[in-house]
């Protein structure tokens, strides 16, 4: 396992000029997340949730971090494990459940499902469930903003998210080299939990510190501790400065550890007990938790009351979820076109194609 | 004869290959250490090391690429690509290169490459992981393209590919990898491009692939008992195309129904239908029906997925409204 | 501006003969106006208009064949002139419904399709124009069953039965296409100098046509029985005396009728039909009576004989008979039979063989009832018999069943009381 805090940037101290409400609201943001997935994974396995289910447990501290960097004129796009992204950024719970359950209240009617979340409101431009098909419709908004505004210090900018897998893939290094001969307002931030489904970094990757995989195109990368909420904020607030200011893109990684396996259905058989041990370890919430209270922000019964009140908050989206209708099978092609046209076929499997 | 699941047939083959030929190698994403996806890969990296089972990082174009260049100079690879959606990554290695070297270069070069690839829906995966694009590849010139849909195929036609000498992509199921049935004890392979006929019938002629072909085969027996009498014909090989072996069965039954996982518009039921109404016209007692997928990025929602994805029921009805046109009476 | 199309008026009927025209081009047409007489396989048919308007133009002169469903006048609104048909516009169909799937979107804009032609094309299977052209079927004179008209495989099949082509065995459709040519028919035999060529009627080829089917098709046998016809002759004359103030005269053959009626009623195995893949069996008894024209024969239909009485039953054969003659005997009246008689006794035949007349099952040949030796009660006596022979189509019925009949039927002629209780 890499060294988070070996590189460039590390975690902060907590320093008492932050605002202890504002940590307070963090820690309430990652506690969701965290009481969210659990409570995802649960209802997958009561077959709620089909599909693929990708959570965010141990990246809570980077994901919070990150949305606390982003303006909420920022574009963000994500890969498919994106669940944490959106509450963060602001989505209901139960919005993001219902897309889970595939109902019709879902952020995306029912039809995108746990990898496909997606709020124009939010400027969430949408998760993508092929791994780093979300890397050039990002570096293409970036090219939007550029299109229209010059650089500056209110302009608005790409946040592109991919996971550690994703540096590899052929996408990747075309759409850094564009962003840097087209001079895009674009942060790629690598979510780098160290293992692309079972293959380590180290064996996925020639250059395992992946946040100089940008060398070759002249792109500035910074790697941070994933676990470290403020740290995260900090690069990810530096790094967007940059790329709105300069239109200058820019390459973060956020190293952490996934608590569970790929996805719900990955026992993570690949990983030893001592791998484990160290992800418990590692594991952000309860480090935060604990230098919140040492500190003095928190004491343990506000803790214990912010807890409850989230478990609460996704027992309640839970079952307002599951409330929300699945959508009729009369819906089957709304959404296929934009613009609708003549001919266009709608038969249901064994239809007539035409009338003899 | 022995009874085994479609997954393990797909074990054994490559196993026993493996074994037999040490230029063969298996080259995918987690294929090794996380033993495949779908766990077709199990336990081969333990028996013949990372020299042989080769874990990938993401990058199919890469990969696929490099298994081209390596068959190029004699190795055998069988490349897993995770599903066939993410083969549209590496399409461009597929179609402009392996499929075109032996003939581009005269003749002088061979591409013996088999890429392993599970197509399908069902699974509530959405629009991006459930496609069957199969026929994507099927209408390209020299690539071959095999879809079993038994054990005892999986074996025959796995086995075929390896040995042949041209990049073949053999495509599976997820809905199949579970399946059982009978698969011939040792050596067993299969002519590519031949179809099979699964089960013989008098009255209508199924035409179907992959799991089309299991459903196919559940429908016709459960029509039996009605006294209709369903002739199932397996594509397997969906290039090239047993066309003699469909407008042979046509023309017994005069009556055709396709039924096929992908969407209808120049679907593979395309190519059959036009195949039918050129060679058993003046034996076709009915229009040639398609049972196929509803032409939608397929949603994730389960009502949604069952209402878009062609089933038994839906084929059951084709075939009694295909019947019932031609006054057939049993 | 409708076409007027020669017409399907039976159902053996494959083109029709436009006998006469009893309007002129130009004359004015009310609905129901007699536009033609039309000469079908079967008989004289008058054509009647379904339209108002002018007979702007007759397309087809009187003495010419055309197959059903060819154009043959226009039938033009009063103030048109134009000659021409011009199809009409007036079917179009809407395109494809997109508001059958309610959507959120607006509907996507409709495809304004060609206008159908107002003159359907002829619909038929690939399979059931094959069919068609092997066994010399013509699909203008068959009606679709299947999807909007089709004619498809079994409407092919069923013509062929029906008109006594070779049927192949189910499945009808082999492996390979059968040759061309049906077996070579005898050649036919040279003209001399002392040979006269006679024309065909159409009565003649027509007889021709489904006696050649029967016999080639419907593998014959027979059965033989007498009849001891001393009870029969005298319970005829006895209803004939009660009966003579009516003016109505039972035959013998009107016996017939009625007895073959009851007997069908009790063995209905006989009243069946070969249909191909399988049986026929009717729940109606329709009894046809052969007719000899002076060139050919006709067969008119009494219809429910089994519910007739006696008298009825001879006031129908009797005109049945006497229009059969004149060739004005309406479809319905010589369509539908399930079983046949042939009476030759009043020519003085003992006894002959009838050839079936298909789709039936059996025909019985009647002979003359003459004076002969019987024996009753163990002593031989001077008395009437008569003979009567069924030919059976073997498909459809055996011997025995063949048999019982016969024995039910001379029980029924040798009591003939029976006959009308």
């Amino acid at each position: 396992m890499a060294e988070p805090s070996s590189t460039a940037v590390v975690g902060t101290v907590l320093g008492t000029t932050e605002e202890p409400e504002t940590l307070r609201g963090y820690y309430r943001q990652m506690m969701t997340i965290r009481v969210f997935e659990q409570r995802a994974a649960e209802m997958y396995t009561k077959a709620k949730i089909g599909g693929y289910c990708h959570l965010n447990l141990g990246e809570e501290a980077t994901v919070v971090g990150l949305m606390a960097a982003l303006r909420a004129t920022d574009y963000l796009f994500t890969s498919y494990r994106e669940h944490g992204y959106a509450l963060a950024r602001g989505a209901e719970p139960v919005r993001i459940m219902a897309e889970l359950f595939g109902r019709t209240g879902g952020l995306s009617g029912g039809r995108g499902g746990s990898m496909h979340l997606f709020d124009p409101q939010l400027r969430l431009l949408g998760g993508y469930g092929i791994v780093g098909g979300q890397i050039p419709p990002a570096t293409g908004a970036a090219l939007a903003l550029a299109h229209r505004n010059g650089p500056g210090p209110d302009r608005e900018a790409v946040m592109c998210l991919l996971g550690d897998g994703a540096t590899n893939i052929g996408a990747f290094h075309e759409c850094l080299n564009l962003a840097a001969v087209w001079h895009l307002p674009i942060v790629y931030v690598i979510v780098n939990n160290q293992l692309g489904m079972g293959t380590t970094v180290e064996a996925a990757a020639g250059e395992p510190e992946l946040f100089r995989r940008g060398c070759s195109y002249r792109i500035p990368g910074q790697r941070v501790d994933g676990n470290d909420v403020l740290a995260v904020r900090k690069a990810a607030r530096a790094a967007l400065d940059r790329a709105r200011g300069e239109h200058q893109p820019m390459l973060l990684e956020a190293v952490s550890y996934r608590l569970r396996g790929h996805s719900v259905v990955d026992p993570a058989r690949y990983r030893s007990d001592e791998d484990n041990q160290r992800a418990r370890a590692l594991d952000p919430l309860p480090a935060f938790r604990a230098q919140l209270i040492d500190t003095g922000v928190l004491d343990a019964p506000a803790a214990a009351g912010i807890d409850a009140e989230v478990e609460q908050a996704i027992a309640e989206a839970v079952d307002a979820a599951d409330r929300s209708p699945a959508p009729a099978p009369e819906t089957l092609f709304d959404h296929v076109y934009a613009t609708a046209v003549a001919n266009t076929y709608q038969g249901l499997p064994g239809d007539p194609v035409v009338s003899p | 004869m022995t009874v085994i699941s479609y997954r393990q047939a797909l074990h054994d083959t490559l196993r026993a290959e493996m074994l037999r030929d040490e230029d063969v190698l298996l080259i995918g994403e987690e294929i090794g250490l996380f033993e495949g996806s779908y766990k077709i890969t199990a336990g081969l990296l333990a028996e013949f090391g990372p020299r042989r089972v080769r874990d990938t990082p993401i990058c199919e174009e890469g990969f696929v690429g490099a298994a081209i260049g390596a068959a190029m100079l004699g190795l055998r690879p069988v490349v897993e690509i995770m599903t066939i959606n993410f083969s549209l990554l590496a399409i461009d290695q597929i179609v402009n290169h392996a499929a075109k070297m032996h003939s581009m270069f005269g003749g002088q070069v061979r591409v013996p490459l088999v890429i392993r690839t599970p197509g399908g829906g069902g699974q509530q995966l959405a629009a991006t992981h459930s496609q069957n694009l199969e026929v994507w590849y099927a209408h390209v010139p020299g690539l071959k393209v095999l879809a079993p849909a038994t054990p005892a195929d999986a074996k025959g036609m796995l086995t075929a590919a390896i040995r042949d000498d041209d990049p073949v992509i053999l495509l599976e199921n997820l809905a199949l990898y579970n399946t059982n049935g009978e698969v011939p004890d040792g050596d067993h392979t299969l002519d590519i491009g031949t179809a099979s006929v699964l089960k013989p019938g008098r009255d209508l002629t199924v035409v179907a692939y992959s799991r089309a072909t299991v459903v196919a085969l559940d429908v016709a027996r459960r029509l039996d008992e009605e006294g209709i009498s369903v002739e199932v014909v397996d594509l397997r090989s969906l290039r090239p195309l047993d066309r003699d072996t469909v407008c042979a069965s046509v023309r017994k039954t005069s009556r055709a129904v396709v039924l096929e996982d992908d969407w209808l518009s120049y679907g593979i039921g395309a190519e059959i239908a036009a195949t039918i109404g050129e060679g058993a016209f003046d034996y076709l007692d009915a229009p040639v029906r398609r049972v196929a997928a509803a032409e939608v990025p397929l949603p994730y929602a389960k009502p949604l997925e069952l209402a878009a994805l062609p089933d038994a029921a839906a084929l059951t009805r084709v075939i009694r409204d295909t019947l019932d046109a031609t006054r057939f009476a049993g | 501006m409708p076409e007027v199309l020669m017409p399907r008026l039976s159902d053996t009927m494959e083109q029709g003969v436009l006998a006469q025209w009893r309007k002129h081009e130009g004359d004015p047409v009310r609905r129901g106006d007699v536009l033609a007489e039309i000469e079908t396989d079967k008989a004289t048919m008058e054509l009647e208009a379904y339209d108002d308007g002018t007979l702007t133009r007759i397309l087809i002169d009187e003495g010419v064949t055309v197959p059903i469903g060819t154009p043959i006048a226009v039938i033009g609104s009063t103030a048109d002139t134009p000659p021409e048909p011009v199809a009409t516009v007036d079917t179009v169909e809407p395109a494809v419904d997109t508001a059958e799937r309610p959507s959120s979107q607006a509907s996507p804009p409709v495809a304004v399709r060609p206008p159908e032609p107002a003159v359907p094309k002829l619909r038929a299977s690939p399979l059931a124009r094959r069919l068609a052209r092997d066994h010399d079927v013509d699909l203008a004179t068959l009606p679709g069953s299947g999807p909007g008209g089709r004619i498809v495989r079994a409407d092919i099949e069923g013509a062929v039965t029906r008109r006594g082509h070779q049927a192949q065995p189910q499945p009808a459709v082999p492996q390979q296409p059968p040759p061309t040519a049906p077996p070579s028919p005898a050649p036919p035999p040279a003209v001399g100098p002392d040979d006269e060529e006679v024309p065909l009627t159409r009565v003649r080829r027509l007889t021709a046509q489904r006696l050649v089917q029967s016999a080639r098709q419907a593998p014959h046998f027979s059965l033989t029985r007498t009849v001891d016809a001393d009870a029969l002759m005298a319970f005829r004359n006895q209803v004939n005396t009660d009966l003579a103030d009516t003016g109505t005269r039972v035959s013998l053959t009107d016996l017939l009728i009625k007895a073959c009626a009851h007997a069908l009623t009790t063995h209905p195995a006989v009243n069946s039909s070969w249909a191909d893949t399988r049986l026929l069996r009717h729940h109606r008894i329709h009894i046809g009576v052969a007719v000899a024209l002076d060139d050919g024969l006709i067969v008119p239909v009494i219809h429910n004989a089994d519910a007739k009485t006696l008298s009825q039953i001879s006031r129908e054969a009797h005109d049945l008979a006497e229009r059969a003659r004149t060739g004005r005997l309406p479809l319905n009246e010589i369509t539908g039979g399930t079983f046949t008689i042939s009476n030759l006794g009043m020519y003085g035949i003992d006894q002959f063989t009838a050839v079936i007349n298909p789709p039936e099952a059996a025909i019985l040949a009647v002979g003359a009832a003459n004076p002969g030796p019987i024996v009753r009660d163990g002593q031989l006596v001077a008395g009437t018999t008569m003979t009567l022979t069924l030919s059976i189509d073997h498909r459809v019925l055996d011997g025995a069943t063949g048999a019982r009949f016969l024995a039910a039927l001379t029980a029924l002629l040798e009591h003939p009381v029976r006959i009308v209780l």
